[in-house]
C-alpha cells in the first residue's frame, strides 16, 4: 500500500470510530425542556400567609365569630328546623357531606356537591358558578334558597328575635347596631367561616425546610403538579387555588358560570376548588362524579370531554402510572390533624 | 425669491393639512394572573393592546355600555389591540380569573 493510500485509510478509519462512538458516558446532557426544576423557587410559591384577612366592612371580633358560629350550627335557620349550615358544610367532612350531590328540604337531592368553607377568607366571589360576590352575600343564600333550608328572611327575623338567648349575643357582636337583621347574620356567619383554616398539613413542614416531612415519592409529585401535569395553572399558591373558572370537560350537562356569563369560555365553567385536605373531600367536582383521587388524576390526564368551551390550559398529559402515583402521593401530604370542632349549645 | 415662496406655501399648506394628533395605543400586559394596571385614561379613538405575558390562558372581557368585547381564549405569547371609539367608563374583567380587573377611562 502506497503511503498516499495508507493515510487516507487511517483518516477513514479515524472517522469511522469516530462516528461509530457511543455518546459520553456520565449524565446526558438535558435538553432545556427536561431541565430539573428549581425547587426553591417552586416552594417559595407555597407558603402560608401570616394572618386570614378580613374586609374593611365587616372586621373581626371574638363576640362576632362566636355568635356566626351559633348561627351557623343552629337547625331553627331552616324552615323544617332540621338544617343548619353545618348539616351540609359539615365539619366532619372537611366541611362538605361526603356526598356526590347535595340533599336539601324535604329530604331532596339537589343538582351539585357541598363546596367546602375551609380557607374561604382569601377568595373574592363563591358557589361553583360564582353568582356569590362574598362571603356576607353567599350566606343568606342557601337560608332563603328553596330545595335548601327554604327560609323567608321576615320569617327568619322573627323566629330569631323571639329566642331570648340571641339578644345579648347580637349585642356583643354588634354593639353599635345590635339588631337581628339579614345583615347582621350574614356579616357574623362570615366572619365565623373566615376562621374556619387548615392547619399545618406535612407539606408545610417541608416547605419550611423539613426533608423528611413527606415521601421521595410526593416530593416528585410536587414536580409534575407545578410542570408536566400543570395543575398549579389554576391550582395555584398555599391553598392551591386561584379562583378561576374554567370548563375542564366533565361530561355533566350543567352549563355552571355560562348561565351567569355569557360568554363562550364560561360554558361548563365551575370554581377551581382548594386542595387542603383533599383526602377528606371525597366524592369530588362539581357533581361528585369522580369518586378518588386517582380518578381525578385519570380525568385530567385522557378523560376528558373536548368542546369550544374547554379551557385552553387542558391538555392531555400523556403521564405514566408511576407518574399518578406520585400526583397522587403529594396530594395526600396536604391534609392537616386539625383539632375537633365544639359544637355551640345553642340559645333558647 | 421665488423659490422662497413657493418654499414658505408648502409649509403653510402642509401646516394648514396637517393631520390630527395620532391617537394613542397604550400596551396593558396580563402577567401573574394580573393586569399590569388597575386603571387607565384614554381619549376616544385610543386603543389597548393586551398582551398575554402569562403562561395561563386569559379571556379578558366588558359588558360596560361604552364598549363592548371580548379577547376570547387568547393563548400565552399572543396580543390584540382593543380600540375605545366612545366615551364613558369600561370595566374589563377577565373571565376565567376573576380578581383580574381593570377600568378604563374614556372621554373625548
Amino acid at each position: 500500500m502506497t503511503n498516499k493510500k495508507l493515510l487516507k485509510l487511517t483518516v477513514s478509519a479515524c472517522l469511522f470510530m469516530f462516528l461509530a462512538m457511543p455518546a459520553a458516558t456520565g449524565p446526558a446532557a438535558a435538553a432545556d425542556g427536561d431541565k430539573p426544576a428549581d425547587i426553591s423557587v417552586l416552594k417559595a410559591k407555597y407558603k402560608r400567609p401570616e394572618s386570614v384577612p378580613y374586609p374593611k366592612d365587616n372586621p373581626y371580633s371574638v363576640k362576632k365569630a362566636e355568635l356566626g358560629k351559633t348561627l351557623y350550627f343552629d337547625p331553627r335557620m331552616s324552615a323544617s328546623g332540621t338544617q343548619s349550615c353545618a348539616t351540609c358544610h359539615n365539619p366532619s367532612f372537611g366541611w362538605e357531606d361526603g356526598m356526590a350531590l347535595g340533599v336539601g328540604h324535604g329530604h331532596k337531592r339537589l343538582s351539585r356537591a357541598t363546596p367546602t368553607i375551609l380557607n374561604l377568607a382569601w377568595d373574592e366571589i363563591f358557589m361553583w358558578d360564582g353568582r356569590a360576590e362574598s362571603l356576607e352575600e353567599q350566606a343568606l343564600g342557601p337560608i332563603q334558597a328553596e330545595g335548601e333550608m327554604n327560609m323567608a328572611m321576615d320569617h327568619l327575623m322573627g323566629i330569631i328575635a323571639s329566642i331570648d338567648g340571641y339578644k345579648p349575643l347580637f349585642a356583643e357582636a354588634f354593639p353599635d347596631d345590635p339588631q337581628v337583621s339579614p345583615d347582621n347574620i350574614g356579616k357574623a356567619i362570615a366572619t365565623y367561616e373566615r376562621t374556619i383554616v387548615s392547619g399545618e398539613a406535612p407539606f408545610d413542614r417541608w416547605i419550611n425546610g423539613d426533608e423528611k416531612a413527606i415521601s421521595q415519592e410526593a416530593k416528585n409529585g410536587f414536580v409534575l403538579f407545578n410542570e408536566k401535569a400543570n395543575c398549579a395553572a389554576c391550582h395555584s399558591g398555599w391553598n392551591f387555588s386561584d379562583g378561576s373558572f374554567h370548563d375542564i370537560g366533565l361530561p355533566s350537562t350543567d352549563i355552571g358560570r355560562g348561565k351567569h356569563v355569557d360568554l363562550p369560555a364560561m360554558q361548563h365553567a365551575f370554581k377551581t376548588v382548594g386542595l387542603r385536605n383533599i383526602d377528606q373531600r371525597a366524592p369530588y367536582m362539581h357533581d361528585g362524579s369522580l369518586a378518588s383521587l386517582e380518578a381525578v388524576v385519570d380525568h385530567y390526564d385522557s378523560k376528558f370531554v373536548q368542546r369550544e368551551s374547554l379551557s385552553g390550559d387542558i391538555k392531555p398529559l400523556n403521564l405514566t402510572e408511576q407518574e399518578k402515583k406520585e400526583l397522587v402521593a403529594f396530594l395526600r401530604t396536604l391534609t392537616s390533624q386539625d383539632p375537633p370542632v365544639t359544637i355551640p349549645v345553642l340559645p333558647r | 425669491m421665488r423659490f422662497s415662496a413657493l418654499l414658505a406655501s408648502a409649509l403653510l399648506a402642509a401646516l394648514t393639512f396637517a393631520p390630527a394628533a395620532r391617537a394613542a395605543e397604550v400596551e396593558i400586559t396580563q402577567k401573574d394572573k394580573a393586569f399590569s394596571q388597575e386603571t387607565v385614561d384614554l381619549k376616544v379613538g385610543d386603543s389597548i393592546k393586551f398582551l398575554n405575558e402569562d403562561d395561563v390562558t386569559h379571556n379578558i372581557y366588558s359588558k360596560s355600555e361604552p364598549k363592548e368585547f371580548e379577547v376570547a381564549k387568547q393563548d400565552p405569547g399572543t396580543s390584540e389591540v382593543v380600540t375605545f371609539d366612545k366615551a364613558g367608563e369600561v370595566k374589563v374583567r377577565c373571565a376565567i380569573h376573576p380578581k383580574m380587573k381593570l377600568t378604563v377611562n374614556v372621554t373625548e
